[in-house]
């Protein structure tokens, strides 16, 4: 055992100074090359109020063309920054935000420029993005939990699927949706406590173990959906789901109300979670425990830190949490359970986690990157832009591979994640 | 912690942590001969063969409880188990035992064909389930040989199906659009799938080896870049889709294209599963045998050590994704020229992820790969006349697969339950327990 | 308090590492624990720390026995252990590594208010475990200051250099009040100067009435700082002797019959030069710069041994020079450019490389010891013919190799993991020696071994040396760089701060060590080689 983790060695033949300068000037080019140049007529339309809204506020016309090379040149200019200066480490965050944003900015308007179905809607963009990403969330939330006391989850799918499966059987079986949230993120915590105990004390490989989980979670989830929801459907699968409640005076504010306080139980139980994991991890005596557990749990164990027990909790609660993104799934969203009805989103979640470095906050920023780009991806199709949308579908997938091999490569995990603790 | 053990040369698990001081030389491996007390005592000590069987046992049994509990026969008779208690009990007996003697009955031999044959019926149908497990078994070998080379050499490639996908994209285009004679036809698409897949893989080494980016996420990422490629040129008459069609199909690729026969028409075992088979003897000669082999085996078991000795590890990550999305491609190839359907946006199925969980079962050892892709073949094939005969839905087949990973890569489960001694000799760990960092 | 350990016993599979161990430590004393590597005295302060559960035995505190399940029953009872792997968090601060486990909390409050006349007074929270980090600040440099253990609380750990992370375990284990101290193998990481530094609050710590156990293999720091010294072998106690007692009755006590404590070794002659190093550079794990403007020769049948306090460059300079971790500079093997080569290239160059961390990066653990002896030879005949291993050749080869080098194993199929550190050693000298090498570069060559197995690798690296071989020998150990080396090369942060010949005093190379000799290295010994970098390499 080596008493300072090693780091990572890794051969670095890329200059990431270089690497992020040459993105941002890349995604300029695109701004202004393919969504200038081939802009269409007309001027490009936002709104900002859902139709019948009060306070309505007016809608933001801008010209499609100019708008990208604006936003494009801006781009650009945040690259040669990067190029010339070494910023420090908040500027360097703010500057890639800075870059997403004109890009995201100059694609809508190349997408509503001169559109005649209507005006982009932005409030429904925003609503959805939110909504899209909550079970992402909550997915990477539930991976930080688990890995920041040093347990790898993959399972993360598995424990949506089956927190999912489990809430829609119940909230329809008693008919009490409140009973099928609760259930769903026990679903999902049985799961978490499946992986804690194969791992804590089978030591069994996680990322083994995770994909295992997932496979088991998703063949016994077909299973009993065909076997027992098919069949009996007005029992088991009748599509309970939660009312929308609506923040008295914090929702009747423009844009900001109906984005982000108008919506059912899952994203408020999220809003709490977010907050109390980062402070949680970050501030208090639990947090420093667990990360110690995470980072060296030799140390924490010579320090009288009990780093099974920190690490068999730690993980069934990020089951729990993983539980409660899977009942919304059903319970929170469509109602009705089919098959393999996560398709990936724990595998997303997953990728979020780690783009956003480990960290609650960062994950949330990835997640809501991937619930834009999927939300994105709808309302285009509802616009009738003539873009693929497989293609589109595809974007979050290729972005996070550039992101996980060029801006962020060289991550840093907790350094005992994914490795046992065996005392001698 | 140093790693539990290791494809190739196990390792007595605890043995490598206590090494640092003075350990005692751990005795020789017993590989003696067969006798029937090393039998005895492999059974007692929970050798790897033995606790695989009883992993299988034990999946099977918890797969029986998952049949009989959501049997609305069994759990009406057991409702009425007060007054009827043997009807309780014959109710679940004849559940499971329907269940599961029609997934024997569909994957290995059906004893009516026997009696068929003696009145005139076709000796070839007594053979026939053997012949269907062939062939599902056929494409879990090659993706399973594709996730094992990759553990070998240390990583974990969740992507055959994205490579899978690669495969099967230029294996139909040169199935379509190439016109060959008949036999140089279908080699051409064989090794135009076996490239596609292992460019796909390639991408992965080589965006490891120059960024040290996880290929676990790389490869979860590239499925879906992959999937939504699929569609995306499964749906644009001037890409890959069927002329005339509306639906993601490709078009039929042409018969010189397809691989011949042998055990007879699909569903039964073609010239695929003798592919399989030799892409299995190859990779056993690659990495037991050759220096390629032992450079892969050094990196999987220590690229620190392998990087002290010269061994550019970069590279062996590169060659090694790339043999290895080349064989998911292989398992492409048997499906796409082995079936009469064409491509369509979801013909990956699960290949990719039955692929790990046959390299996990197979312990990553070629031979131990097409076991466990037999094992998981029967399990599919007769799965689907299980579906069929029962009304017990073949999904419970993935479950039973899931729990015989599971059990087999925890041992110490297995003797706890069954009570073994704990052994001196190897763990039956295919891969070590390394974390994002390894 | 008074601490006593009766009846310790504890195995690891067959290997009987604490055999019924008696131990009696008084209030106000310091004990020494001196063994060789092996003989079982961690595991002992393990016991007694919680970390092991031993098998028979009890811990008697004040005469109460005390059960010791875990460091937490450890804490209680006021032992404090600081370990050889320092267990200590690199990402964290300092303030928050030696409050771990003890945090302090606060209480939410909100502030006293007047609302018109009505006065609120401050109403508390629950803390919900929220950290007082000012709290922590304060405590540690309280503590600092009161030990004179300078340190900043908000430093990262992994910042700090090794001496400096010892004073965070020391001043981790005075804030649980600790009055039993454990210090594991402490001086390995220190120079000489630091070591007395340590001595220094070990007294005062003692005078202070704390019991205090001093483990280590080194007869003069055992002699210079117990009050009585107890000798482990084997497993067991085989005598308390006074401080007085001389160095050849505590190493034949300790090793279990009479050592001889030099290798016995002919006057090098050096030849040629054969490893030539221009300006060499390297980068750090962060960026900094670890090896500064290096400059040196090494000739054929000479011995240059690297003295310096671990984490002074030399793990990267041997990287460096096998290409494992980029550099920029020349180095020349025999006149060849290796500046750029890969590590392979520089292998087939004729260079031997016995890397410091031997399970890491000397050997697969999981590859049997035939496997290991060709690790950096396997796609050479007779080894392989294209690209198909022969395999009757490399068993054969190693057949022969074991037994040369007297490797302890019971067949040359056995994963190499499963050998005793001493005979895994062998298998890489093996391996290395095995070819015809130019340049034989050892780093830390026998971390960890017992005295037989350092004997056997000493011998064999001055063999390599009579031989015509140019050995460069990187050690942290100063009786080895006596030992062994014909010219000493001193690092002290990346730069190498003199060249001395074997026989400057160890007062002065440890000044050299800790950095204070650079300027007056030239009075360390005029003649004999020894010069400072900037005129170093001319004698032809």
């Amino acid at each position: 055992m080596t008493a300072l983790a090693a780091p990572v060695r890794v051969p670095i033949t890329v200059n990431r100074r270089y690497l992020a300068a040459g993105t941002f000037i890349a995604l300029g080019l695109i701004d202004i090359c393919v969504f200038g140049f081939f802009a269409h007529r007309g001027d490009a339309v936002f709104a900002l109020s859902l139709p019948g809204a009060r306070p309505h506020l007016p809608a933001i016309r801008v010209p499609g063309a100019w708008t990208s090379f604006v936003l494009g040149a801006i781009s650009i200019g945040l690259g040669v920054v990067r190029l010339v200066m070494d910023v420090p480490r908040w500027a360097k965050r703010l500057t890639i935000a800075g870059a997403l944003l004109c890009f995201l900015l100059s694609l809508l308007s190349w997408t509503d420029a001169g559109n005649s179905v209507g005006p982009l809607q932005v409030i429904d963009l925003l609503q959805g993005t939110l909504t899209a990403s909550i079970p992402l969330v909550l997915g990477a939330l539930a991976g930080c939990m688990c890995e920041r006391s040093g347990v790898i989850n993959i399972a993360i799918e598995g424990q949506l699927l089956f927190g999912a499966f489990t809430a829609a059987a119940v909230a329809s079986a008693t008919g009490g949706v409140w009973l099928g949230l609760v259930a769903g993120s026990l679903a999902g915590g049985l799961l978490g406590a499946l992986l804690a105990i194969f791992a804590i004390m089978f030591l069994v490989d996680q990322i083994i173990l995770g994909v295992v989980l997932n496979v088991i979670a998703l063949g016994l989830t077909n299973y009993l959906y065909d076997r027992v929801m098919v069949p009996y459907a007005n029992t088991f699968n009748a599509g309970n789901t939660f009312g929308t409640i609506k923040i008295p005076v914090l929702s009747n504010i423009p844009v900001i109300g109906p984005v982000f306080f108008d919506s059912n139980i899952f994203l408020y139980i999220t809003y709490a979670l977010i907050l109390v994991i980062q402070i949680g991890l970050f501030r208090t005596r639990w947090g420093l425990r667990v990360r110690a557990v995470g980072e060296h749990p030799v140390a924490a164990d010579t320090v009288g830190i009990r780093v099974l027990w920190t690490r068999y909790r730690n993980v069934i609660l990020g089951g729990i949490i993983a539980g409660i993104g899977g009942a919304y799934l059903t319970a929170g969203s469509v109602g009705f359970f089919t098959s393999d009805i996560s398709s990936g989103f724990g595998y997303i979640a997953l990728a979020a986690m780690i783009f956003g470095r480990w960290t609650p906050l960062g994950s949330v920023a990835a997640a809501l990157l991937f619930g834009f780009s999927y939300q994105l991806q709808t309302e285009l199709s509802s616009l009738r832009v003539p873009v693929s949308s497989f293609i589109l579908l595809m974007a979050p997938y290729v972005a996070t591979i550039i992101a996980v091999a060029g801006l962020v490569g060289r991550v840093r995990p907790p350094a005992a994640d994914g490795k046992p603790y065996v005392k001698a | 912690m140093s790693d539990q053990s290791g494809a190739g040369h196990s390792v007595p698990p605890g043995a490598t942590a206590t090494a640092q001081d003075t350990g005692p030389p751990a005795p020789g491996e017993p590989r003696g001969r067969l006798t029937g007390s090393a039998i005895i005592q492999a059974v007692a000590e929970g050798h790897s063969a033995v606790i695989t069987i009883l992993a299988v046992f034990v999946a099977l049994v918890i797969g029986g409880l998952l049949i009989v509990a959501s049997d609305p026969v069994v759990l009406r008779a057991w409702d009425s188990f007060g007054y009827a208690p043997g009807a309780a009990f014959s109710a679940t007996w004849t559940s499971v035992s329907s269940a599961y003697s029609a997934l024997f009955e569909g994957s290995i031999f059906s004893p009516g064909t026997i009696s068929a044959a003696f009145h005139g019926g076709s000796i070839a149908a007594i053979f026939y389930p053997l012949s269907l497990t062939a062939f599902e078994a056929t494409p879990l070998i090659l993706t399973g040989l594709s996730v094992a080379v990759a553990f070998r050499a240390g990583m974990f490639n969740i992507g055959a199906a994205g490579q899978w996908i690669g495969g099967a994209l230029v294996a139909t285009w040169l199935g379509y659009a190439v016109h060959l004679p008949i036999a140089a036809h279908a080699v051409v698409c064989v090794i135009g799938a076996f490239a596609g897949g292992a460019v796909i893989g390639w991408i992965v080494g080589e965006v490891k080896a120059r960024t040290g980016a996880h290929e676990v996420i790389l490869t979860i990422m590239l499925n879906y870049v992959m999937y939504n490629l699929l569609s995306f040129l499964l749906s644009s008459q001037s890409a890959m889709q069927a002329p005339g069609q509306t639906n993601q199909v490709a078009p039929a690729i042409a018969a010189s294209a397809m691989l011949p026969h042998v055990g007879g028409p699909p569903p039964q075992a073609g010239v695929g599963f003798l592919i399989a088979l030799a892409a299995a003897a190859a990779l056993a000669w690659l990495l037991s045998r050759s220096t390629v082999g032992f450079q892969f085996r050094t990196v999987g078991a220590s690229p620190s050590a392998a990087r002290s000795a010269g061994i550019r590890v970069e590279r062996v990550w590169v060659l090694a994704f790339l043999i290895a999305g080349g064989l998911a491609g292989l398992s492409a190839a048997t499906i796409v020229q082995g079936q009469t359907q064409p491509l369509t946006f979801n013909s990956y199925g699960t290949y990719g992820f039955d692929g790990i969980t046959v390299a996990l079962l197979g312990r990553a050892r070629p031979f131990g790969v097409v076991i466990a892709g037999l094992l998981f073949g029967a399990l599919n094939g007769g799965g689907t006349l299980m579906e069929a005969a029962t009304g017990v839905p073949a999904d419970v087949v993935d479950v039973i697969k899931g729990l015989i990973v599971l059990l087999v890569a925890a041992p110490p489960l297995i003797r706890l339950l069954f009570r073994l001694r704990r052994s001196g000799g190897a763990g039956p760990q295919a891969v070590a327990a390394k974390g994002w960092s390894g | 308090m008074k601490l006593e350990l009766r009846g310790i016993t504890k195995s690891f599979g067959g290997l009987v590492a604490n055999d019924h161990i008696d131990l009696v430590v008084q209030p106000g004393e310091i004990r020494a624990l001196l063994g060789e590597n092996g003989a079982g005295k961690t595991t002992l302060m393990n016991v007694l720390y919680g970390l092991v559960q031993p098998d028979e035995g009890e811990v008697l505190l004040d005469d109460e026995p005390v059960a010791i399940h875990s460091p937490r029953d450890a804490i209680r009872a006021r032992i404090g252990m600081v370990h050889q792997h320092f267990m200590l968090v690199p990402v964290f601060t300092v303030a928050e590594n030696v409050t771990l486990g003890s945090e302090r909390v606060r209480g939410l409050a909100t502030p006293a208010m007047n609302l018109g006349g009505l006065r609120i007074p401050p109403l508390g929270l629950p803390s919900f475990g929220l950290l007082d980090r000012r709290q922590a600040r304060r405590d540690v440099l309280e503590l600092s200051e009161r030990f004179g253990l300078r340190i900043d609380p908000d430093a990262l750990v992994e910042d700090l250099p090794v001496g400096v992370q010892q004073r965070v375990e020391i001043i981790k284990a005075l804030l649980r009040d600790a009055s039993v101290l454990v210090l594991d193998e402490p001086t390995a990481v220190l120079t000489p100067g630091e070591t007395q530094d340590l001595f220094r609050i070990m007294r005062e710590l003692r005078d202070g009435g704390r019991s205090i156990i001093f483990i280590s293999h080194k007869l003069k720091e055992v002699q210079a700082i117990a009050d009585t010294i107890t000798v482990i072998r084997r497993g067991k106690v085989v005598g308390d002797r006074p401080p007085a007692t001389s160095d050849a009755e505590l190493a034949a006590l300790m090793v279990g019959r009479s050592v001889q404590l030099r290798v016995s070794k002919e006057p090098a002659v050096p030849a040629d030069v054969v490893l030539d190093v221009q300006d060499l550079n390297v980068e750090g794990e962060r960026g900094e710069h670890s090896v500064r403007g290096l400059t040196f020769q090494v000739r054929a049948g000479e011995i240059l041994g690297v003295a310096g306090v671990q984490g002074n460059g030399q793990t990267e300079l041997c990287e460096a020079l096998m290409g494992l971790r980029p550099s920029t500079g020349s180095v020349h093997l025999d006149g060849a450019d290796l500046s750029h080569a890969s590590t392979r290239t520089r292998l087939r160059a004729g260079i031997g490389y016995v890397p410091e961390d031997r399970s890491e990066d000397g050997l697969v653990g999981e590859f049997s010891v035939a496997d290991n002896l060709i690790l950096d030879v396997f796609d050479r005949p007779p080894y392989a013919s294209g690209i198909a291993l022969n395999l009757a050749a490399i068993r054969e080869s190693a057949t022969r190799r074991v037994q040369e080098y007297d490797v302890r194993t019971t067949s040359v199929l056995t994963p190499a993991g499963t050998l005793s550190g001493g005979n895994q050693q062998k298998v890489v000298v093996a391996r290395e020696m095995g070819r015809d090498v130019k340049l034989l570069l050892v780093s830390q060559p026998t971390r960890g071994l017992d005295v037989g197995s350092i004997e056997f690798v000493h011998k064999r690296l001055v063999a390599q040396r009579d031989a015509g071989a140019a050995v460069l020998i990187v050690s942290s150990e100063l009786d080895e760089i006596y030992a062994l080396a014909d010219r000493i090369a001193v690092m002290y942060e990346g730069r190498i701060v003199a060249f001395c010949p074997p026989t400057i005093s160890e007062q002065e190379l440890g000044l050299l060590m800790a950095g204070g000799g650079a300027a007056g290295s030239a009075d360390a010994s005029p003649e004999d080689g020894s010069q400072t970098p900037a005129q170093e390499p001319e004698q032809s």
